[in-house]
């Protein structure tokens, strides 16, 4: 029998107190396990897994609300871009992807974000390696939608729903007349776009309301180009082409609603969402500084912006909790030393027949520090698997609820230091006890 | 030889450090295969030499020598070693682990010795004591008589050259003590192990062809002269 072995069956002897000793042990390892992988969802919520774009681009402003509003949809745009911009960015070589995105207004029912885009946002992945599953049709007329899960669930609605939307920004409260359609539903992806609703673009533009007068667009356009007179001129003619049909139309008293596409100058995005070349990761930075220098525009890591607030707030909350729980662990131990300890005075005739066995002080000493160890690390063991198994058990629910896609099994590089305190805290617990057998006289405990 | 003390002395010191003999023997010696009942008086230091035989406690001076081996000179951790693979020990009463059953209490007896356990070996011996049917008994389900006869079965499972029994039938009824002493003397004999028991009990020193008494060749006085307390 070895020392383990010996020392398991001590511990069974006194099964009720070593539960629950372990039991205490186990509780403060899987608060520990829980607090681990709800930060670490929401940690890569924010981060790693928020987006597979590499530059988010938008005018110039704060980083945080051009991410806020683009990626996480909780902030009002800043201001436009020209969509000329977007075309200029598409024959960039650096660029291999450059899907446009405008937003600004929301649903009537459950005001969940509204954002036109283009076909090509749900062909590249919304994820680092995870790609968008629709269910239903494609979108074909200018007020055909698809929309997020949660949009779904919360607002109960499915293909042929028709809803309308309330225009944002400054006159908001206005709704806008156009009916508007679900024709396909996105499966649960656990980021933003589960809260969203995707139009068209070209349907964007044709909400009565979203268009300027021309020589606002004139204005902005000058702005924007304002370092780059080749481009200006180019969107001036534009504009002066689209003012020509504008003209036509008035003499030919078109009725008001009457749809003509909406010529590219008199277009605006929001932001702009950039892939850059693989294997290139300097393309994002020389765009990234273009910009900066270049255009009423920017830049920016869809990331790193982010990361910093998560950091700065969540980091501290997680510190305090898990400062706790290393708190509640040694507590813990404490637990198991009073245990231990306790038990040595009703042990000491066994330590002397142990002893009178030919068991060394070593052995003793062993014995007894093996069964900290058995219960520090058991009831880690348990505590770490009943963390984990509680993570999956709730991780369909924490995405119904809360978006949080979380990873049960991903093991925090903290959990590692786990097993090591557990045995650290074991020999320190153990050692007064373990002492107390070694010292053990065993002429007097054999008499006793 | 298989034990002989020469010019052992052993005393205890009291709280106030005055020493308190309790053992001066000048020689006492047993051959290989020998059986001695040692009696004498409460108190008179029979335990104490008991340890001191084991290697448990030393002499403050003298020669223990067991199995050819001088105890008395030896490191406390070569003692217990020694203890483990060659000396057998049984006491009056509470000789199991509690946490351990009948089996588990003989594997225990064999787990110090630096030697692989012999399971087998440990059946063997627990049949051999008539608990071949309580092998996974814990101690509390057995009686005093049955815990002692599992005890003996521990104290030979390292195959001792000598078998050192405090009083081992002083708590068990007159059937049971018959039977522990026969098993424990016939036993001793088959694997020529030496034996030394203490016993308080006419009937069971009666049972031995050599008896000594303690007072015979213990002079404690010896302690205070000439040799270090
Ligand atoms: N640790 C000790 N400290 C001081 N005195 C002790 C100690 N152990 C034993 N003694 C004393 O030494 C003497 C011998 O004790 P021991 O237990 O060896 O006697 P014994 O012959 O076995 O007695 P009994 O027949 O009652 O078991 C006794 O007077 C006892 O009080
Ligand atoms: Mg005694």
């Amino acid at each position: 029998m070895n020392l383990f072995k010996i020392a398991w069956k001590s511990l069974k002897q006194r099964r009720l107190a070593s539960g629950l000793t372990a039991l205490n042990i186990a509780l403060g390892v899987m608060l520990m396990v829980l607090v681990l992988v709800i930060f670490g969802a929401v940690d890569s919520a924010f981060t790693q897994r928020s987006i597979a774009y590499d530059l988010i681009v938008g005018p110039k402003g704060s980083d945080l609300q051009l991410v806020l509003s683009a990626v996480y949809r909780m902030q009002p745009p800043i201001e436009n871009l020209p969509y000329l911009y977007l075309e200029q960015l598409r024959k960039d070589p650096r660029v291999v992807s450059a899907v446009p995105l405008a937003f600004g207004d929301v649903t009537e029912e459950g005001s969940f974000p509204i954002v036109g885009t283009t076909p090509e946002y749900f062909e590249n992945d919304y994820m680092q390696g995870r790609s968008f599953k629709i269910r239903g049709s494609r979108v074909n007329g200018l007020l055909d939608t698809i929309i997020g899960h949660e949009v779904a669930r919360k607002n109960g609605w499915d293909f042929g729903s028709t809803f309308t939307i309330v225009h944002g920004g400054a006159e908001s409260g206005h709704v806008h007349d156009e009916k508007f359609t679900v024709v396909a539903v996105l499966a649960p992806t656990g980021t933003a776009n589960d809260r969203t609703v995707f139009l068209n673009i070209e349907g964007f533009y044709a909400i009565a309301g979203h268009s300027k007068p021309i020589p606002e667009y004139e204005k902005r356009l000058r702005d924007f180009y304002a370092g780059d007179p080749e481009r200006l001129a180019a969107a001036m003619s534009q504009l002066e082409a689209a003012k020509k049909i504008e003209a036509e139309d008035a003499v030919a008293g078109h009725d008001e609603h009457h749809h003509h596409a909406t010529p590219d100058a008199m277009k605006e995005v929001t932001a702009i969402l950039v892939k850059t070349r693989p294997d290139t990761p300097f393309d994002s930075f020389s765009l990234m500084s273009e910009l900066k220098t270049g255009y009423q525009a920017m830049a920016v890591n869809p990331i790193i912006p982010i990361q910093k607030l998560v950091a700065g707030m969540l980091g501290n909350i997680q510190k305090a909790l898990l400062t706790l729980i290393a708190v509640i662990i040694l507590v813990s131990g404490v637990g198991i030393f009073v245990s231990i300890y306790n038990s040595m005075s009703d042990r000491r005739r066994e330590i002397g027949i142990m002893r009178a066995l030919g068991a060394g002080r070593v052995h003793v000493f062993s014995i007894i520090l093996a069964e900290s160890t058995l219960l520090c690390v058991c009831g880690g063991l348990v505590g770490w698997i009943v963390g984990h198994g509680l993570a999956v058990f709730s991780a369909p629910w924490l995405i119904e609820r809360t978006g949080l896609l979380i990873d049960p099994w991903a093991v925090n590089p903290w959990e590692a230091t786990l097993f090591p305190v557990l045995l650290g805290l074991a020999a320190l617990v153990g050692f007064l006890p373990a002492m107390t057998a070694y010292r053990t006289n065993v002429a007097d405990a054999l008499s006793s | 030889m298989s034990l002989l003390l020469e010019r052992v002395t052993k005393s205890y010191r009291e709280p106030g450090g005055k020493p308190i003999p309790v053992l001066g023997i000048e020689r006492f010696a047993m051959n290989q295969g020998e059986q001695v009942a040692l009696i004498g008086s409460s108190g008179g230091g029979k335990t104490t030499l008991l340890n001191i035989i084991s290697g448990i406690l030393t002499p403050n001076s003298g020669r223990v020598v067991v199995d050819n081996t001088d105890l008395a000179t030896k490191p406390e951790v070569v003692r217990d070693r020694f203890r483990a693979a060659k000396i057998g020990i049984v006491f009056q009463t509470f000789n199991l682990l509690p946490a351990f059953s009948a089996l588990e209490n003989v594997l225990l007896g064999m787990s110090f010795s630096g030697r692989s356990v012999d399971k087998p070996f440990a059946i063997q011996l627990l049949e051999r004591v008539g608990l071949g049917h309580r092998l996974h008994h814990a101690p509390q389900k057995l009686s005093v008589g049955e815990q002692q006869r599992v005890a003996v079965a521990r104290s030979l499972a390292n195959k001792p050259v000598l078998l050192l029994a405090d009083e081992p039938t002083a708590n068990v009824d007159l059937a049971n003590q018959q039977l522990i002493l026969d098993l424990i003397r016939d036993t001793c004999r088959d694997h020529n192990v030496t034996l030394l028991m203490v016993t308080h009990s006419a009937d069971v020193a009666g049972a031995f062809t050599r008896i000594e008494n303690l007072k015979d060749f213990n002079r404690p006085e010896r302690c205070l002269q000439g040799q270090s307390a």
